[in-house]
């Protein structure tokens, strides 16, 4: 039986999301996993634990202080009303804020995890190769890392792709906006639709696996002998 | 005026280890830093380098100043090539992407466009270090050996005017050091640069220092001229289990007949093996102190092919209560004697005495 | 046997021996009645000499633990829909089924004078969202869809509408004021027979259909003397007078 017209709204909204928080996160977690790699400072363990935490908190209880921190009496709800963006529970974009944070060690831990098992030798040999800290980077640092990154895209994509307790607390659940698939099954099992359930749940299990299987079988280039 | 040379001050202080440098050294030749493994020789090297943020200290090249209280040109902005233990070749690059990567860079940033400064095009450091066919090839697929040639081709095609190797044949096995150091020496011969070179293995040291750095426990030992160093009676400075010096000389004649080659070292002339070196060519022996025995006079009827007149300098002990050493002037060059101590007062040995010494073996590095 | 024996001594004998003498039920109970559950758990423990383990929950997650053997003896749940299904099933005994408490829809504010009069704010639709359960799964969700319906704002409203799982998260959404207004349960914003915070108005009974929480003994419990007397206390007097203070009605 094919998904119905609410199901295919659920699963691209699901993908767009997954899309837009691994992009968004590629360009957060990048710097933050470069730091806590190569700092010393007494910081690296505080910060480092921040970042874990979404992995240990329940998510209602991440989502719980979302809804109040992005609500007109919370900081950043207040923040983005003075800004004129309104405010982002009930929103995709509010959805995109409580992905970032829910998959933050998802991108950051395998990507400093690569960074780290550089060492400093490549890029000191690059420094004395006229290289800048910027170069270094750019051209030694992030393709050494490569598998990291596939790493962490893949798990943030599939990571956000799974959540649902977050999105479950700031979404509001409204169709094609913030009623993304994992959502849809749970209302399905609430409301005893189990057939509508299975088939929905059918499609995420594929995929996942689908991603987790080209995520085992990559190698890089370089790393073949 | 600039000087030239190299001028280090640097202190580094870490938990159970200290540096305490303040050093010239020279701007030409080679100069091998030499001591023990945690004798500082790297961490020096590294200063330089500006690899080491925590060092506090002067460092200037040439009248340039690289670093001091006020000033810190990073890694990159300094002039040099660097040679690591283990190549640190990039493993995503091809091995002349590997070359061309610091190529490129120092061209882009106007070093190099110099005429004076490009010295080494890199076809010239391809050739010099015979790695032509392996360009196309990852560094993963190479030997140790090849490795370490790209890396030293890497450090001389970004044209540097001062050249740093830090143990560059240490993570190689015997094989691949034979392979490597007849290239070193071309670049010994072919550079026109200064090259600091951090090593503990005394055949290296022998066969490429021009300068002696000798370094222990964080501290310059002696410093000077190779041969002046390892005269030296005052200090235990051995290159390997034995005394001697090291001479410079070119190879003057060829005795076909008997397969010998005729070495002008000063004014002396030394008969060694035929190496298969060409008439004119650069040569490089060492004479081991207890291969050179002292008489009053030249001794006819001895297999002993160089005999050859000197004047003793100075007299000292050796390890053993048995022996001293006898330092002597051989037309200019220092030469070391082992003799007993019996033997040295029956000859009357004194500074100012002239002699013959007769050298059994030299070596012809 | 026991009539000849004191209370006193049979409570002292269940003490020493645990719960041999003194029968344990175990029930599910549907989240939105926790509060007054546990107050009148108390009281029958205190009354009897029976003990109660209560597990809460949604009711769809609850039911589908019934399903699939979970240990409950009877189930206490939020809406009419899932105790007749385990009725039909035949994993709920027949003719115990009755309605424990009626649910009173609100409409709320957390800020205090937005709501005075509910029906013309509705039809002005003056507020940024508003915050109603998952009309699918709760029934303080369908009654207020029935109560918008009726009132003819339902087509104008939808726009505004986010939907919370459950009437608890409903209750969150509003409370922290990222909807403005939202249909709660009376329960969640009464104390003492007062609306202690914020502003509401009680949605007449006549806009949607009464909501009706049943509850029904399961097959595992057909035989607990716990669950039978739990029932029987359910419906006297002391535990009634526990519903209506928690803002639900009886019938």
């Amino acid at each position: 039986m094919p998904l119905s017209e609410t199901d295919l709204e659920a699963i691209v909204l699901t993908l767009e999301l997954a899309t837009v928080t691994t992009l968004i996160l590629f360009l957060v977690g990048t710097p933050i996993a470069w730091w806590l790699s190569r700092t010393r400072s007494r910081w690296k363990g505080p910060i480092g634990a921040v970042v874990a935490l979404p992995l240990v908190l329940p998510p209602s209880v991440l989502g719980f202080y979302l809804l109040v921190t992005l609500g007109p009496n919370g900081p950043v709800g207040w923040l983005t009303q003075t800004l004129g963006i309104g405010l982002l529970p009930f929103t995709f974009w509010g959805l995109v804020v409580g992905s970032v944070l829910y998959s933050l060690p998802f991108m950051v831990q395998p990507v400093q995890n690569a960074f780290e098992a550089i060492g400093e030798r490549p890029l000191e040999a690059a420094a004395t190769l006229r290289a800048s800290p910027l170069d270094r980077f750019f051209t030694v640092a992030l393709p050494l890392s490569l598998p990291g990154f596939v790493t962490a895209g893949i798990l943030t994509f599939a990571h956000t792709v799974g959540e649902f307790g977050v999105v479950l607390m700031i979404g509001g659940n409204i169709p094609g906006v913030t009623r993304v698939a994992s959502v849809q099954i749970y209302d399905y099992v609430e409301a005893l639709e189990y057939g509508e359930a299975h088939r929905l749940a059918a499609v995420l299990l594929v995929f996942s696996f689908l991603v987790l299987l080209a995520l085992y079988s990559w190698r890089p280039d370089h790393t073949r002998k | 005026m600039a000087k030239p040379g190299i001028q280090a001050r640097v202190r580094v202080q870490w938990p159970g280890f200290a540096l305490d440098v303040d050093e010239r050294l020279p701007g030409l030749g080679v100069t091998a830093l030499f001591g023990h493994s945690g004798s500082g020789k790297t961490t020096l090297l590294r200063c330089i380098a500006g690899l080491e943020h925590a060092a506090a200290g002067e460092i200037r090249f040439n009248g340039e100043t690289w670093q001091d209280a006020s000033t810190w040109v990073p890694t990159h902005r300094r002039p040099i090539g660097y040679v690591f233990q283990e190549a640190s070749l990039f493993p995503h690059l091809t091995v002349l992407s590997n070359l061309r990567y610091g190529q490129k860079r120092s061209q882009a940033k106007g070093q190099g466009q110099d005429a004076r400064e490009a010295r080494f095009s890199l076809e010239h450091a391809i050739e010099l270090l015979g790695i032509g066919h392996l360009l196309k090839r990852r560094p993963a697929s190479l030997s140790g050996g090849e490795r370490q040639r790209v890396g030293i081709a890497r450090a001389l095609a970004v044209s540097p005017r001062l050249l740093l190797m830090d143990e560059p044949l240490a993570a190689l096995d015997l094989a691949r050091k034979q392979e490597i150091l007849p290239y070193l020496e071309r670049l010994h011969d072919d550079l026109e640069i200064p090259v600091l070179y951090v090593s503990h293995a005394p055949d290296e040291v022998a066969r490429l220092a021009d300068h002696l750095v000798v370094m222990d426990a964080g501290r310059v030992l002696a410093s000077g001229p190779l041969n002046q160093i390892l005269s030296r009676l005052d200090l235990p400075i051995r290159l390997g289990e034995d005394a001697g010096v090291v001479l410079d000389g070119r190879v003057a004649e060829r005795d076909e007949r008997w397969h010998l080659l005729r070495v002008a070292c000063c004014s002396a002339s030394l008969w060694v093996r035929d190496s298969g070196a060409a008439i004119g060519d650069h040569a490089r022996i060492r004479i081991l102190a207890r291969d050179v025995s002292i008489a009053h006079e030249p001794k006819t009827g001895t297999s002993i092919l160089n005999t050859l007149p000197a004047r003793v300098l100075s007299l000292g002990n050796d390890a053993h209560p048995a022996l001293s050493l006898v330092k002597l002037d051989v037309a200019g060059s220092p030469v070391l004697a082992r003799v007993t101590h019996r033997s040295a007062e029956q000859l009357g040995l004194a500074p100012g005495m002239t002699v013959w010494i007769q050298i059994k073996a030299v070596a012809l590095l | 046997m026991k009539q000849f024996v004191p209370v006193s001594a049979v409570l002292a004998l269940a003490l020493a021996a645990g719960t041999a003498a003194a029968d344990e039920a175990q029930i599910a109970v549907a989240a939105n009645f926790t509060a007054p559950m546990k107050t009148i758990i108390q009281m029958f423990e205190e009354d009897t000499e029976h003990t109660v383990k209560a597990s809460y929950g949604s009711t769809g997650k609850l039911y589908a633990q019934i399903e699939n053997g979970a240990p409950f003896e009877a189930l206490l749940a939020a809406d009419q829909k899932r105790p007749e299904l385990l009725e039909k099933e035949g994993v709920a005994v027949p003719g115990t089924r009755f309605t424990y408490a009626v649910g009173t829809l609100v409409l709320w504010s957390a800020e205090p004078d937005v709501v005075e009069d509910g029906e013309a704010l509705l039809k002005s639709g003056d507020f940024n969202k508003l915050a109603i359960a998952n009309p699918k799964l709760a029934p303080y969700g369908e009654a207020a869809m029935q109560t918008m319906d009726a009132l003819g704002v339902k087509a104008a409203l939808e726009p505004k509408l986010v939907r919370g799982e459950n009437i608890a998260q409903t209750y969150q959404f509003v409370d922290t004021g990222n909807a403005e207004v939202g249909f709660v349960a009376l329960s969640q914003v009464m104390q003492d027979g007062q609306i202690t915070k914020g502003s509401g108005w009680i949605v007449p009974g006549d806009l949607h259909e009464p909501i009706r929480q049943d509850a029904v003994i399961l097959d595992k419990g057909k035989d607990s003397a716990a669950v039978t007397a739990l029932f029987a206390y359910l419906k006297g007097e002391k535990a009634q007078a526990v519903i209506h203070d928690f803002g639900y009605e009886t019938e």
